[in-house]
This record gives structure tokens, sequence and C-alpha cells, in this order.
């Protein structure tokens, strides 16, 4: 099986090293190591939500609220800089990280202690988080010139030939990396998404798994709201207005199953990769931007049968034929 | 999404009377909520108790309500359909590209409704034919509908639609009584029976508690579960003539959001989001309430995004209030033994 995934990640590696070529028989520029690395530091956000939504689908879960809690976390943010500029970005970062926490950790506890359903539960948690930027702010906005300049320039900064904010991403992929894979924590997770029933026999409380992967969403939610606040120097209430959905669709497409139970980092990477690479593509091609939603939607679709292929149940199959009809 | 449950299901030797029964439904709480709502409205405003006003007030649910219908017999089945807004963004996208080659009112609906027919196919094909989960694979129709809407329109609206089209959106059958209300009510009752009546129902109820068993029953449930989406997908196309109609344009954004609202409105229903119960007078009662609390606060000046989060807090508070209410009286029960 672990073989298996690892060539599921091999082959979404393939497809973006054949698009990226593709793409660069049109555009050479297209293949310097300065634009992808433009590539990557543009879907760097996308990569730290991707990293937290898969912990939580791990577990058979969904997080729906993560753009609002992005969107509510980065106005935060935002309004503290304007209220203490003298406050240290580091700061500023840890309070967006500890807020998106604490708003992940209610997902979590209704989740846990109510047993309510995931989905419900973000549905209703994230039209509350965005309705609270409101209340926030009365609906205006923070624009660049009332932001210091050190909140705004803290993920452009160059360290080691990369922006920070790229930095950030890579920081928080090996963090995720060793938490999923090398962890008692991530191998809950895996085990309350594969059979909670079992789980509980191996001494995992599911709950408890299920509210720290939403708390660790909402921490990274929390993270990537200050990022995309201070990368483009405004805050209000509708950005990253259905985000959540490129965050999902960047799992699924990286073979995390939304049954749960089977994904990776590497993957949940890759496939916010491959999003990012299209994205980026399309202006550069001459595709107008409009083609952009209907091609992540197909994508979105080739990538979830791909993923049913590889997870096709084997063994307990009792009637052939009626089982593939269900 | 579920999340199993390790206590196996307590079956009563007898069920309670119905006076019991009745008085213990979701329905009968739906009843008083609306009831309270209502009342609270009549004292707030001095608007509120206006016939014309509360017909009004009306246009802020049918159309969502019409697709309710529909989702909530797909969720009761188990599945969830998330692409409904962009149906009606790529049917009504169709509807308003028909009416630039100079279709009329009747060839308009029929394209409305034959888009959102198609599209219900393509839902219901990649989910039983190919055996998707539906939550990923409406996603994924969700940004394609959508996309395919911003792929013909841009940034670009169809504003030239015929003069009998308005009739569907802003037409009156009787008095106050507006086309769409009408609608709503033909099709409330459709679906009763269908859901209530008929075998069909039955089955879908079936499907939803335990889809291997109903398999084993003979129940064709690969069949039943297309045909499910194929009408959301109709209902779809039928709440994208209405909008189209009410708002006399087309922009590729058009009902965006639309999907959580009706997903909303299923669940405040009473319908289970994991499937196997729900009822069409919940999501009458469902969809009424949800209109009133908007009208009652668009009285109050209160701003659409402060209404969401009322509506997001229902939509917990809802599920948590019976969870919590029945913890409690399992300990009291406790206590007393």
């Amino acid at each position: 099986m672990n073989a298996l995934l690892k060539y599921r990640e091999l082959q979404l590696l393939a497809a973006i090293v054949a698009l990226v070529l593709l793409i660069s028989l049109r555009v050479p520029q297209f293949l310097s190591p300065s634009s992808l690395g433009n590539v990557y530091h543009d879907t760097s956000i996308l990569i730290i939500l991707a990293l937290g939504q898969m912990g939580v689908i791990l577990t058979k879960c969904i997080d729906l609220s993560m753009a609002a809690n992005l969107a509510l976390c980065g106005m935060v943010s935002a309004m503290l800089n304007i209220a203490f500029p003298g406050v240290p970005v580091p700061f500023l970062i840890l309070a967006a990280v500890a807020l998106g926490a604490a708003l992940g950790s209610i997902n979590g506890l209704l989740v846990w202690k109510l047993a309510m359903p995931p989905i419900v539960v973000t549905l209703g948690t994230m039209t509350i988080f965005r309705g609270s930027i409101f209340l926030l702010t009365d609906g205006k906005w923070v624009n660049a010139h009332q932001m210091s300049a050190s909140f705004k320039a803290f993920p452009r900064d160059i360290v080691l030939g990369m922006p920070v904010l790229s930095w950030l991403s890579i920081v928080a992929i090996a963090i995720m990396f060793v938490v999923v894979g090398r962890t008692a924590l991530g191998r809950s997770f895996f085990a309350v998404g594969g059979n909670s029933n079992a789980a509980v026999y191996a001494g995992i409380n599911p709950g408890r798994a299920r509210f720290r992967a939403f708390m660790i969403s909402g921490a990274l939610s929390g993270l990537a709201g200050y990022l995309w606040v201070s990368r483009y120097a405004v805050a209000y209430v509708d950005i990253a207005l259905g985000f959540e959905l490129d965050v999902v669709a960047a799992c699924v497409i990286g073979g995390v199953s939304i049954a749960g139970g089977i994904g990776s980092v590497p993957g949940a990477v890759l496939g916010a990769l491959f999003l990012g690479v299209i994205k980026n593509a399309l202006p550069v091609i001459n595709v107008s931007p409009f083609w952009q939603l209907a091609i992540s939607g197909t994508v979105i679709i080739i990538a979830v049968a791909f993923n049913a292929r590889a997870e096709a149940k084997k063994g307990r199959v009792i009637l052939r034929r009626a089982e593939a009809a269900a | 999404m579920s999340i199993a449950n390790p206590t196996p299901r307590q079956i009563p030797d007898r069920l309670k009377g119905l006076p019991e029964r009745a008085l213990k439904s979701w329905e009968t709480l739906l009843v008083v909520v609306m009831v309270a709502i209502f009342t609270i409205n009549s004292f707030a405003s001095p608007y509120f108790l206006d016939p014309w006003n509360l017909s009004d007030a009306t246009f802020n649910f049918t159309e969502k309500a019409l697709v309710a219908l529909a989702l909530a017999l797909v969720i009761i089945a188990g599945e969830i359909d998330l692409s409904v807004a962009s149906i009606i963004a790529i049917s009504s996208t169709m509807m308003g590209m028909a009416a630039s080659h100079g279709a009329g009112a009747p060839e308009l609906v029929l394209v409305g409704m034959g888009t959102g027919l198609v599209c219900g196919a393509i839902n219901g094909w990649l989910v039983t034919g190919l055996g998707l989960p539906s939550i990923v694979v409406t996603i994924g129709t969700m940004s394609l509908f959508r996309g395919l809407a911003y792929i013909i329109l841009g940034d670009k609206a169809y504003t030239q639609y015929p003069d009998g089209f308005a009739y569907f959106g802003q037409g009156y059958v009787w008095w106050v009584f507006s086309f769409e209300l009408a609608l709503f009510a033909v099709m409330a009752v459709l679906f009763y029976i269908l859901l209530h009546r008929t075998s069909f129902g039955r089955v879908t109820y079936a499907i939803g508690n335990n889809p291997v068993a109903a398999l084993f029953s003979g129940v064709k449930v690969a069949r039943v579960k297309f045909i499910l989406f194929l009408l959301t997908g109709l209902m779809s196309g039928i709440a994208a003539v209405c909008l189209t109609s009410r708002l006399g344009s087309t922009r590729p954004s058009i009902a965006t959001g639309l999907e959580l609202e009706a997903v909303t409105m299923v669940v405040l229903a009473g319908v289970n989001i994991n499937g196997g119960s729900g009822t069409v007078p919940g999501i009458v009662l469902a969809a009424i309430i949800m209109g009133l609390v908007t009208f009652g606060f668009g009285l109050l000046n209160v701003p659409g995004i402060v209404m969401s989060i009322f509506i997001g807090l229902l939509l917990i508070l809802v599920i948590a209030v019976p969870v919590i209410a029945g913890r409690i009286g399992q300990r009291r029960k406790a206590q007393a033994h």
C-alpha cells in the first residue's frame, strides 16, 4: 500500500513537471529559477492551508471555515498593527496563530463534545467568522497606508535567496511531515479516519484526535491570515472568499481521500502546487483568467476519479456485481 | 462525514401515541420558532404585517426553497449536491445566450430546465456511474459549471430578455400571491407526495439509512440516486428561470453562495446531514423561517452579513440544543434511578 501511495505522488509530480515543460515550450522564461520561485511563492499560502485541511480530512472530517478563519485572523492582525504600531511582527503572527487555533478549537469542540457533523459545524462557523469581521470593522477596509512598513515587508524579506513567505511554508511542511508521519498524534489521525471503532479499541479517543486536527487547521489558517493580509496589503470582509474549496481541491488532487484515513503531506503539497502552476501559467500562455475556475473544476473531478481507482476496496466483497452498483 | 456511533440503535417495542410524537417532533419546534419570529417581527416593526410587504418577503426564499426541496431528497439518500448554485449560474447563462439569439419566453424556460437536467445528469453519472464521493464531485462540478459561465460571459452580462419572460419572477397569480410562491406551493405538494406517499420516497429513506441493506433488499440504489441528482438539477434549472426572470439579467456570479443557504435550510428543516431522515413539511417551515428572519432583519436595517451570522448560529444551535437537552435529560434519569 505504501509503495502504491508513493507511486501516486510520483505520478502527480510527473504531471506537474510535464505541465511546466509544456508551458515552457511556448514561454521558455517560465522555466527560469526566479519564475518557478515566484510560482512557489504565490502558492505558499495555499500549501499552508492544504496541510491543515489534510489533517482534518484524514480524520474523516472537513473544515469549510478555513478561509473565513483566515480572513478574521488577518483582519485582527491588521487591526492590532494599527492599534499598536510598535509591536514587532513576530508577536502579531503569534497572535494570529493563537486566535486561529482558538477558532479552530471551537469547531473541534463542537465536533468532539456534541458529536455534530463537521460539515454542518464548519458551514455555520464559516458564516459566523466572516460576519464577525463585519461586526469588528463595520465593513471598513484596512488599507496599505494604515499598516506599518515592517508589517507589509516581513513576508517579502529575502532570507538566503528566498522570501520569508516561502520559508514559512517550507517550515510548515517540515513540521507537518514530522507530526503526521512520525508522531502518535499523526498516527491517530489515520487510525480515526480509517476505522474510528477500531481506533477506540486501540485506546485512541477519536473525538480528541479530531479536535486536535481542527486546532492545527485553525492555527495554520491564522498564520495564513497574517500572510495573506500583509502580502496583498489590504484587509476587508471578503478576502479569500471561497478559498476553502481551493484548499479542499488541493487535498483531493494530492490524493487525500475524503473518506478519511488516506493521504500524505507530500501529496497535499503537490496538489496545491498543481493548482498553483495552472493559476500562474494561464496568464503566461495568454489564456483568459476566466478559464481558471472551469479548469480547476475539471482537474478536481479527474483527480477524484483517480483516487477512487487507487482506493478501490479490496476484500469484504460479498456480492461483487451488487457492490459495484452501489 | 458520519461519525460512527458504537452504541446499537434502540428500537422501542411500541411507538408512543400520536399526540406525544407530534408534540415532540422537529416540525412542532419549527412551528413554535416560526410563530415566535412572526410575533417578534410584528412588534418590532409596524411595516411587517402588511400583506404586500409579506408577499415581497417570500421572494427572499422561494428560489432557494425550490432547490432545497430536491436537495433535501439527495441528502436524505446520504449524498450531497454542492453544485446547485453553479447549475443556476450556467442555466441562467444558457438562457441569456438563447435570448440573445431571439428565443421567446417558452423556449427560455425549456433551455433553463434542460441545462439543469444535463448538469444533474453529469453529477448523477459521476456519483453513481463512477462511484465517486458526491461531496468532492459536486465541489468539482461547482467550479466547472460556474467556470463555464465565466468562460461564456467573462466580465459581460446578458440583460436582454423578452417581455413575457418577466412573469416567472415578477408576476402575480392572484392578489399578493406571486407566481414564484404559487410554484413553490405546488412543488412542495408534489415533493410531499413523492417523498411521503410513494415507494420511491420510502426507498430514498432506506438508502440513506443503509445503502448496502437497501441494495440487498433489491433496491436499485444507483438508479434512485441518479434520479435524485437529475431532480436536483431540474429544480436548480427551474430556480434559475425564476431568478433570471426576477433580476432581468445574468452575470456569471449569479446566485453565489446559494448552495450554502440551501444546505442550511435543509439542515434547519431537521434533515439529518448523514441521511435517512427528514420531511417535506420541515423544509417548507424552515424556508418560511429563514424568509421571515431575513425580512424582519431587513425592516430593522440589519445588514445582510449580520443576518448570515444569525443563520450560522441558528444552524449550529438547532443541532446542538437537542443534543445538550438530551444529555441533561439522561443525566436526570440516571440520578432518579
